[in-house]
């Protein structure tokens, strides 16, 4: 097992860089400090900003860098747009936000797609199915925004405003529900307060696609001759469903539990604007809007590295779930 | 299994009544064109230590047949006839309930499947399959039951049965396969072994070994087989009696050995002429067919079902279908007609 993630391992570092180099050279295309200070500026500002950034010096030399700071992750460049604050700093305050809200909602999105999949598969065809098949098509009709809006108001604006002091969720805001060194520690209470309803809120946005997703795949095991056999053998149906289909179906889910990632990411993002959660994803709206080079550069290069990640991960656990797998 | 076996074993001491008993079965399907009768009318015994055959061509009815018995079919799409019935051990049970069932599939009554590639579940071991249908029907601790299916794996002749235990279906062969199969289904001892077309998607010298397996096995724990099969060559090596159905019918029924020499009716007899035989024919010969194709279950014509296929067609086939007669030496027929001179049957009968 280990030899085949370090081989995965392996395999994808060529592909990490060859996205370097791409990002690398996109962002260069246009010189980007003409883009971030505009045609008012003076060849000295100009000058000054580019020596800073090291994008006089020549491109392998700027390669090198922006490699030797993805490798040690220490990325040293200062941001543009927030003076004197190092893209480092930022990256590492925005990061637990971010997964405050992605991790969670995945998880939760997934384990009740897959159960309520499971009870629309068990009852194929009969009412309970119809129903929740009905329901994925309404929910799948709704736009984010709506859910977003809906959500803040019904679910926090209201029952502030009415006075429920004891209300948990806030409309927006943050405050660190894990805070590190020195009188440190986890605040569970703020973590419900901030980033439960924007998690709530992506899970049922989910839930639609999900389920649908998830039923066929379903649908599809309940076929299978194994199936038959377990029936034959005297198992029950919570067993069939829940031990010889779910395992089968694994496969599927994985497929599709990665491959929503960036949509996960994406999605996050328009949850840290409108929940104020100062997540990655919004600080690198921040900075494409603002052409905070040194922000983007860095931030991409992380982006990347989590969908590599998730790639490697989603292989080892297919071999995690299929025996098969394991021997190609 | 304990106490169960127990009194299998004194059951299966003294010559009784048949273990498994199918009277009337009538299966029907809801489909988009309407129902559809697969089986129609079928009933028949066997007895511990005896194998049926159940021997047609495809759609028949034979699958859905076992099937049946085992209550395998979507209950949303099967339903069962009024009169129909299947007898174990005094229980009916197409109206058992479902947990009911759950004792007897796998513990009384257990059935082997035509796809051995695809019968087993791909992301277990052999080992954990084996183990579920023990855990289900036996209270064996978890290390008796791994000693059991290293026993198991080794009556079935599986090589290395600690190694393979292991191992996941697809390090396995499509004959090793079956035997795990095989071991599956008789790890509880069951009363009824079904098997559906069991050698099918095996290799011919598999296929014999699979049988031979069958056989042994057979004598060894005193089980009931229903073979379900289109191969008559298989029926000729293990079955004591043969059953043979056409349309959902039963046509033919009676002891292999007068099925195979004294065919009566006339779509038997072609099932048997069209085995190639060494020697027989002149070379180039053609191999003789049943001419025709089987009817549609949705469009039976009146009277004889084979009617249009059968070489010593009446006015009486087309006007009245004929009834199951069991001629006075037990053998059993479904034709107007049947084959075989009437001085053989008067003889059969006195003697």
């Amino acid at each position: 097992m280990w030899a085949f993630i370090i081989r995965k391992i392996l395999y994808n570092v060529p592909v990490y860089v060859g996205v370097l180099v791409l990002v690398f050279l996109a962002l260069r295309v246009q010189d980007p400090v003409y883009q971030y200070l505009g045609q008012e500026a003076g060849q000295e500002q100009i000058d000054q900003l580019r020596r800073s950034m090291g994008l006089d010096r020549p491109l392998p030399v700027q390669f090198g860098i922006y490699l030797r700071e993805v490798v040690t992750f220490n990325f040293e460049a200062q941001s543009w747009n927030q003076r004197g604050t190092e893209v480092g700093e930022i990256l590492k305050r925005s990061i637990v936000p971010s997964l405050s809200l992605t991790v969670p909602a995945l998880v939760l999105s997934t384990v009740i797609g897959v159960f309520i999949s499971l009870i629309a598969a068990y009852f194929r065809g009969r009412a309970p199915d119809r129903i929740l098949m009905i329901a994925a098509v309404l929910g799948m009709s709704i736009s984010f925004l709506v859910y977003i809006i809906f959500g803040q108001f019904f679910f926090a604006a209201v029952p502030r405003e009415a006075g429920l002091g004891w209300w948990p969720f806030a409309v927006q805001g943050y405050e660190p529900w894990i805070v590190f060194g020195e009188g440190g520690g986890v605040y569970p209470g703020r973590w419900v307060t901030y980033c439960m309803l924007p998690v709530m809120i992506s899970v049922i946005v989910s839930m639609g696609y999900d389920t649908r997703f998830y039923r066929a795949v379903m649908v599809e095991e309940t076929g299978r001759d194994y199936i038959t056999t377990a029936v034959a053998k005297g198992a029950t149906k919570p067993k069939i469903m829940f031990v010889h289909m779910l395992k089968n179906a694994m496969i599927p889910v994985i497929t599709r539990v990665m491959s929503t990632l960036p949509f996960v990411v994406i999605g996050s993002i328009l949850l840290e604007m409108y929940f104020g959660i100062p997540g990655m994803g919004r600080e690198i709206i921040t900075a494409i809007i603002n052409k905070d080079f040194p922000v983007i550069q860095a931030f991409v290069a992380v982006f990347a590295l989590i969908f590599i990640a998730s790639v490697i991960l989603t292989d080892v656990l297919y071999a995690v779930v299929d025996p098969r797998v394991r021997l190609s | 299994m304990g106490q169960r076996s127990e009194q299998n074993r004194a059951n299966r001491t003294g010559a009784e009544g048949p273990v498994l008993s199918v009277r009337r079965l009538t299966t029907r399907f809801r489909t988009d064109r309407g129902i559809v009768t697969a089986v129609d009318d079928v009933s028949f015994d066997v007895a511990p230590g005896e194998t049926l055959g159940i021997v047609g061509e495809s759609g028949c009815g034979k699958t859905v047949t076992s099937k049946s018995i085992m209550r395998l079919l979507p209950d949303h799409v099967a339903s069962y006839g009024d009169e129909s019935e299947v007898i174990y051990r005094g229980n009916n049970l197409l109206r058992a309930s479902e947990s009911e069932m759950r004792k007897v599939r796998g513990d009384g009554i257990a059935m082997i499947f035509q796809e051995p590639m695809t019968s087993l579940n791909p992301v277990f071991t052999v080992g954990w399959q084996l183990n579920e249908a023990l855990k289900y029907h036996t209270k064996l601790r978890a290390r008796e039951r791994r000693a059991r299916i290293i026993e198991m794996l080794k009556l079935v002749d599986m090589p290395n049965p600690e190694k393979r235990i292991d191992e996941y279906p697809h390090q396995l062969s499509g004959g090793m396969r079956q035997r795990v199969m095989i071991a599956i289904a008789l790890c509880c001892e069951p009363d009824v072994l079904i098997a559906d077309e069991p050698t099918t998607a095996l290799d011919v010298t598999i296929q014999a070994q699979i049988l031979d397996l069958m056989n042994e096995l057979k004598s060894r724990l005193n089980t009931a087989i229903i073979l379900i099969t289109h191969d008559l060559g298989v029926v000729a090596q293990v079955c004591d009696r043969v059953q043979v159905m056409y349309a959902g019918r039963v046509i033919e029924s009676a002891s292999a050995r007068e099925v195979f020499h004294n065919p009566r009716h006339p779509y038997t007899r072609g099932l048997l002429d069209s085995i190639p035989k060494q020697g027989g024919k002149q070379k180039g010969a053609r191999l003789p067919a049943i001419g025709g194709i089987v009817p549609s279950l949705w469009e039976l014509p009146p009277g004889c079902r084979f009617q249009e296929r059968c070489r010593y067609k009446q006015q009486k086939c087309v006007d009245v279908e004929p009834d199951l007669v069991t001629d006075p030496d037990g053998h059993a027929r479904r034709c107007h007609f049947p084959l075989g001179t009437s001085a053989k049957l008067t003889v059969g009968a006195s003697s």
